[in-house]
């Protein structure tokens, strides 16, 4: 998993260009391609490829921020925090977008922003679980208590978040798809057809996330080495 | 000037003569992006929204780079 961040070159410029791409494609392909003809959805169909894809995103988001927060608890470096903070960071952005994005799409299709629907209440709790993390992190002074007691409450939120977002709303009924019973995406809720937007979107995004977080971790190591820096001077 | 400006209120009006005759007939516009309920015209904004994004995050890039060299370069040249 760690590895393959690594393998994402943060100087290098296949990656980049391969998300714009995809996420170009994604618009166009996800306004123009055929979609099935549902009742009361209708065309809303289409903000599957670009709602569902905030939630996946987030989720690998936050795997790549537990990752990295095993690595800090089992050798200590500081750099380890850096990249899992970041992570976690561009992952909050990922999930205040999905809410955003499904509460205006359940205005017009259940009715009401708000449905109080597992799955959208599940999300709200794992969303307010991170925000949480971030409040941990603020509270506490020191550089090494904060990356220690963060990176313990980070796998605390990441496992917290499973049950809330997958397990749950699988266990009562839901008006998402895939819910009460089903699992994910079978083949009577994702079109065939549509596979061909939604696994693009979904790469597209995740890619996106990467570069957004890269940049973040970059601008974060200067920050740190200059602080460093002065301390030295200081002392 | 003011043999340019009579030369292009003539043509003016003689365009709007024009238009008016041919207002009957089927004039050719540019149908395809209105088809399907102007959905064209979404999908065109989205595009450049998403190619300002991605533009913006390119320079942002290159900035966080030549940030990284400046650092670089000032702890070298420092004893």
């Amino acid at each position: 998993m760690g590895g393959l961040f690594q393998m994402l070159n943060s100087k290098s410029i296949w990656w980049k260009s391969l998300c714009a791409l995809l996420l170009m494609y994604s618009v166009v392909g996800g306004f123009l391609m055929r979609v099935p003809r549902l009742s009361i959805v209708n065309e809303t169909i289409r903000a599957l490829y670009y709602h569902v894809p905030m939630w996946f995103g987030m989720v690998f988001m936050f795997l790549i921020s537990t990752w990295y927060a095993v690595k800090y608890l089992r050798n200590h470096r500081m750099d380890d925090d850096i990249i899992s903070v970041e992570f976690a960071n561009t992952g909050l952005v990922f999930g205040l977008l999905g809410i955003v994005t499904g509460m205006i799409w359940a205005n017009y299709t259940w009715g009401t922003p708000w449905h109080g629907d597992p799955k959208q209440n599940g999300a709200a709790i794992a969303l307010l679980v991170y925000f949480a993390y971030f409040v941990l992190r603020g509270s506490l002074r020191n550089d090494e208590q904060r990356a220690r007691l963060g990176a313990v409450y980070n796998i605390f939120a990441f496992f917290a978040m499973i049950p809330l977002i997958f397990i749950i709303p699988r266990m009562t009924s839901s008006m998402h798809p895939g819910s009460g019973g089903n699992p994910g995406f079978n083949m009577y809720d994702l079109d065939n057809n549509m596979r061909k937007v939604f696994y693009p979107a979904v790469i597209g995004w995740i890619l996106l996330g990467c570069w957004i977080a890269s940049l973040r971790i970059r601008l974060r190591r200067i920050e740190e080495r200059i602080l460093d820096e002065a301390y030295e001077k200081g002392v | 000037m003011k043999l340019m400006k009579r030369v292009f209120s003539i043509f003016l009006v003689l365009m709007t003569a024009l238009l008016a005759h041919a207002q009957p007939q089927e004039i050719e516009m540019a149908d395809g992006m209105r088809a399907e309920g102007k959905i064209y015209v979404v999908v065109a904004i989205l595009v450049v929204i998403l190619l300002g994004l991605i533009g913006y995050l390119v320079l942002l890039d290159r900035k966080t780079s030549r940030l990284e060299e400046k650092y670089k370069e000032n702890r070298q040249s420092r004893p």
